[in-house]
């Protein structure tokens, strides 16, 4: 699979000094995927080839945590990300009837994205959503599109 | 019948104390650390498994081990429960049953049922298991799907031209990536997400198996239960239905290898766990690169021609013999038994080169025998016989596992010497501390989990220089091993050593600037060396190849003496030999002033038991070495030869020079699979037998000599060593063997170290490391552990002496040579198989900088030129090279490496001086005269293509 957007102008010099704050040290690759992906927003395939060579491990180790982790992104993110829970507390409260609204949401429009999360450990205000990483809780159908047409409306605002 | 599996433990053997438990009743006595499941097979009582194999730890992933155990709650796996004291295990119950049932459902419910048309039909440890569990329903249902979308999403990765990846057939037991780490210390695989969407990948998301890190070894593919990682033969021929234990034919390390079979036909190799030298590991060229041994050029009929300019003329056995036979015996008649010899192979078995040597000493009638290690490990036999008074490395593989320190010099075990590299990189990721001598920033310097602790990039030629600094630091600062000298070593000989290391002109601070390295780096990486409890130094043709190469070997022999670093596991000086029987043709007496067992020919009492043993009178006189061959025969008098397997207008020094002398001669006789670039100099042409086709010994780096088993009948009709035994006959001196093992028995007979070697011991007992005699019936896995060989070890002054090879302003470049990973040597073997995929030119590793000022970019085609030659090819710019010094392989006859390299040769022994040449690099966009002439020769006679 081609990654469509490449690292940003630059890059190789940051990723690299975010692997020489951990000394380079291979057992810290996943705080150095954190940092990096704070600084660029996602790592593409450029970005785990650098960190390997940088931290003497394989790119195959690389690929292993980033795919594990759903947190961590080979590709760009959209603006707009909604994570819906659907572990036991939220499904019990109605989450399931929040998916199709979000995925609605999401038609002719990719700078927003929907996601499945199990637990946010917001259980006794469950339904829990997060949106653009903001937690909410008791979400209801509507509240919901109002949450996402807001953060959907300052990305726009943002871009 | 599908093929016989060797029996597999489930998790690796222990040490330890005794430790008893019972095991369905059963008591059973086993070593602390056992597993459970080790144990139970101990005495046949096999617990179902998948994750487990016996080459990795226990990982405790499927689930089906499961046992029960008196007093423990619950159903302990037992791959990773170790045996205790009296432990009561049951492996089979209701509850067990019920269970393991339920977990091969699961696996079951997502796994093809296409087991009839499977590649691994009736080998699948999958399919054995649901067997031995029952399993006859599936709750989750068995439509024979899998979630993997093999179509569209996951096809199947066919990119390694010798093993294909399927991902529908996974159960994610992670023994492919666990082997990949655990065993080969590449790490090309992982897990690729999670849960149910697990899937093996190799390198990153965007690669398959060929762009990835992978070095095919093939150790995921022996390791994988079912058919998700599968060689590509197994999946277009089906499953073998024989195996032959035989020994791998490459490098020196001297894998066991299993050849199944059907038929006639090599489905594939796999390793042999029962090796000695590889334990179950191996690399791409042995586990997978034998299709040479059939491949189409294979020649396998005699062929004659009067002169070198006709065609050949293909004969019958007896008329070639005949023909050779007649012409070597008029040039004896007209210029005396002087002027014919012959050139042992390194390649052939043990008993292959006795006899050509004997058909040399014997029938010939000269001791004009010598062998390709005369152009590798010469300085060795030489150097280290001085020192400790044995021609051989002091130590076993496994011995490595003890080092604290690892000095590797002039040695890139990870490309040449693969199977022990993984062995040494497992060391080393274990904590072992390693120094780098090597101009060139080999893999062991920095790759993925290994990071030398010191490089010292070090000028070519300068070896002996940087030895001199490591002893000096060691003896100024304190860092001898007194005790250990005292005891073992000449009192005088160690004096004047002493004296000479201590003088300030070997210090690191004054030889710095010789070698182009800090002294700082140096004397620290000395202290390293010296200051460990044991350390061991591992060292190729880096050292050999030099002007000063038998200087080296002793420098280091010196250097691992006066540090007390010999005689015991863990340290030692250990050659990485190049080929596959080279310490054997050495051992053979394919030497010129050398009987087997390297015994001096002007000893009388020496030469008196062959002589009575092969009822002839021998030459006291010491032959002609290889360059003296040449020399004589452009002066006239040395006119007819004998090459066994050994391409000497390829891999020789000076091309043209050997040619030359190769024109000049009236009758060369060549053995070989294949018309290789020396047969375009030659009369006779006499076919060879693959190491598929032999029967005999071979005897790797460390000593151990290994059976090689014929797999299939010979090619060309003949055995080599009864094609030997034909013309010593048809040249007058009556020679006859039934047998491979009643040469072996002569040889044992004639050879003290070899006293109590014979064919049958080894069939029954395995391979065994020499000497192995009365005192030592099993063989010695390390060399003087009470005392050395000699008697008391050996000091030798080293004093460094540049080569004359200098650069100048007209020649700025030093170019050093080597090997790379998938091919072998002159390529004739490798050349010939889908390794080619891998490395199909050689090309010239230049430094941005030296690239830089002469315009030179990546890719582009470069003349490269020394005082012999010129010759052409691609240039690869890469930091893996000092300024100043360029690198190349010789894998390829057109590249012509060897037409710019020099006939500057060790000062003891002749061994070239491949490793240093004095060159200039410029942008070309033709070939050479010499290339173009090749290519031309080339078109008619050495076309090659890879084997099916």
């Amino acid at each position: 699979m081609k990654n469509s957007i490449d690292a940003p102008y630059g890059a190789p010099d940051k990723v690299r000094k975010i692997c020489l704050r951990y000394a380079n040290r291979g057992s810290d690759l996943i705080e150095v995927l954190h940092d990096v992906q704070a600084v660029l927003g996602f790592v593409d395939e450029t970005t785990q080839k650098e960190i390997a060579e940088a931290l003497n491990i394989t790119r195959a180790e690389v690929h292993g945590v980033i795919s594990f982790y759903d947190d961590f992104r080979s590709e760009a993110a959209p603006g707009t990300i909604v994570r819906v829970c659907r572990g036991e507390a939220c499904q019990s409260m109605g989450a399931e009837n929040l998916l199709p609204v979000a995925e609605e949401l999401t038609k002719g429009r990719p700078r927003i994205g929907v996601e499945a999360v199990y637990c946010l450990g917001n259980c006794a205000l469950a339904p829990a959503v997060t949106v653009g990483g903001t937690l909410h809780g008791r979400v209801e159908k509507d509240h919901l599109v109002a949450i996402v047409e807001h953060a959907a409306l300052a990305d726009e605002a943002s871009e | 019948m599908p093929v016989h599996r060797q029996p597999d433990f489930g998790t690796p053997a222990k040490n330890g104390a005794d430790v008893s438990l019972k095991i369905d009743g059963v008591e059973v006595i086993v070593p602390e650390g056992t597993s459970v499941m080790r144990a139970a097979r101990e005495i046949e009582r096999d617990i179902p498994k998948l994750c487990a194999t016996d080459t990795l730890e226990a990982f405790g992933s499927c689930r089906l081990c499961l046992v029960e155990i008196e007093g423990v709650r619950g159903t302990p796996a037992s791959c990773t429960t170790p045996v205790s004291e009296g432990m009561e295990v049951t492996t089979q119950s209701p509850r067990l049953e019920k269970l393991r049932r339920g977990v091969m459902e699961l696996y079951l419910s997502d796994h093809p049922l296409e087991c009839l048309t499977c590649a691994v039909n009736g080998i699948c440890e999958l399919q054995d298991m649901a067997g031995a569990i029952g399993v006859r329903d599936v709750r989750y249902g068995y439509a024979g799907e899998n979630h993997f979308d093999t179509i569209h999403a996951d096809p199947v990765d066919l990119s390694n031209p010798y093993f294909q990846f399927e991902a529908s057939k996974c159960i994610v037991c992670s023994r492919c990536v666990r082997a990949c780490d655990e065993v080969q210390g590449t790490l090309a695989l992982s897990v690729q997400g999670r849960g149910f969407g697990s899937k093996i990948s190799a390198g990153l998301l965007s690669e398959d198996f060929f762009a990835s890190e992978c070095v095919s070894c093939g150790v995921c593919v022996a390791a994988c239960p079912t058919a998700t990682l599968s060689e590509a033969a197994l999946v277009a021929h089906g499953a073998p239905t024989r195996s032959v234990e035989t020994t791998c034919a490459y490098c020196g390390v001297g894998c066991s290898f299993r050849a199944e079979m059907q038929g006639d036909k090599v489905i594939r190799m796999v390793p042999s766990k029962d090796g000695g030298a590889n334990e179950g590991h191996s690399c791409v060229k042995g586990r997978f690169a034998f299709g040479y041994a059939t491949h189409r050029d294979r020649i396998t009929t005699p062929m004659v021609r009067d002169k070198v300019t006709d065609p050949w003329r293909v004969v019958g056995w007896d008329e070639a013999i005949g023909f050779a036979a007649k012409r070597l015996k008029s040039i004896v008649a007209e210029h005396g038994k002087e002027a014919i010899g012959g050139i042992t192979s390194s390649r052939c078995t043990n008993e292959e080169v006795y006899v050509v040597q004997k058909m040399i000493r014997a029938a010939f009638g000269s001791n004009n025998v010598d062998t390709c290690a005369r152009v590798c490990h010469a300085p060795t036999g030489y150097g280290l016989k001085t020192a400790f008074g044995t021609s051989a490395g002091t130590q076993n593989f496994a011995s490595v596992e003890q080092a604290d320190t690892i000095l590797v010099i002039g040695a890139n075990p990870t490309a040449a010497h693969p199977v022990f590299a993984s062995r040494m990189k497992q060391r080393i990721r274990a904590g072992a501390k390693l120094i780098v001598i090597d101009p060139r920033r080999i893999e062991l310097v920095k790759s993925p989990h290994i990071s030398a602790d010191y490089h010292i990039p070090l000028q070519p030629g300068t070896n002996v220089a940087v030895l001199n600094a490591f002893a000096h630091v060691a003896a100024t600062e304190g860092l001898l091993d007194n005790a250990f000298i005292k005891q073992r070593c000449e009192d005088d000989s160690f004096a004047d050593w002493l004296a000479f290391v201590s003088e300030e002109k070997n210090s690191p601070e004054a030889v710095a600037d010789i070698v182009g390295v800090e002294a700082a780096t140096i004397r620290e990486a000395a202290r390293l060396y010296a200051g460990a409890e044991n350390s061991a130094i591992y060292y190729g043709l880096g050292v050999t190849e030099h002007s000063q190469g038998s200087t080296s070997v002793m420098a280091m022999a010196n250097l691992a003496m006066a540090t007390g670093n010999i005689g015991r596991e863990g340290v030692g000086v250990n050659p990485l030999r190049g080929q596959n029987n080279v310490q054997g043709s050495c051992d053979m007496g394919s030497f010129p002033h050398e009987f087997p067992g390297y015994r001096s020919v002007e000893d009388d009492a020496v030469r008196a038991s062959f002589e009575k043993d092969w009822g002839v009178s021998l030459s006291a006189k010491p032959g002609l070495r290889i360059p003296g061959m040449f020399d004589e025969a452009l002066a006239g008098k040395y006119l007819g030869i004998f090459i066994q397997g050994e391409d000497i207008a390829q891999s020789d020094p000076n091309t043209k020079h050997v040619t030359a002398a190769l024109k000049a001669m009236e009758c060369v006789v060549i053995q070989d699979l294949f018309l290789n670039e020396t047969a375009a100099y030659a009369h006779v042409f006499l076919p060879g037998t693959s190491f598929l086709e032999k029967d005999g010994t071979f005897t790797n780096a460390e000593r151990r000599i290994n059976r090689v088993r014929p797999v299939m009948k010979e090619k060309c009709a003949m055995a080599e060593w009864q094609v030997a035994a034909a013309l010593a006959t048809a040249m007058g001196y009556e020679m006859a063997y039934t047998s491979s093992a009643e040469i072996m028995d002569e040889i044992a007979r004639l050879t003290p170290t070899f006293a109590r070697v014979s064919h049958k011991r080894l069939d029954e007992e395995g391979s065994m490391q020499w000497p192995v005699t009365d005192a030592a019936p099993d063989g010695t896995p390390i060399m003087h552990e009470n005392g050395f060989v000699r008697g008391k070890g050996h000091f030798v002054i080293t004093d460094f002496v540049a080569t004359e090879e200098r650069i100048s302003r007209k020649f700025p470049l030093i170019l050093t040579t080597g090997r790379i990973l998938s091919q072998y040597n002159v390529g004739a073997q490798t050349r010939r198989t889908k390794n080619s995929k891998w490395h199909d030119e050689d090309v010239l590793e230049i430094h941005p900088h030296d690239a830089g000022q002469r315009g030179i970019s990546n890719g582009d085609m470069i003349s490269i030129t020394s005082r012999m030659g010129n010759t052409t090819l691609r240039a690869e710019i890469s930091e893996r090279m000092a300024p100043g010094v360029v690198y190349t392989t010789f894998h390829h006859p057109l590249t012509g490496t060897n037409v710019i390299t020099t006939d500057n040769s060790d000062w003891a022994t002749s061994c070239p001086e491949y490793k240093v040449t004095a060159v200039e690099v410029k942008l070309s966009n033709q070939q050479s005269d010499w290339q173009s002439k090749q290519r031309e020769i080339a078109a008619t006679h050495y076309k090659t293509e890879p084997a099916e």
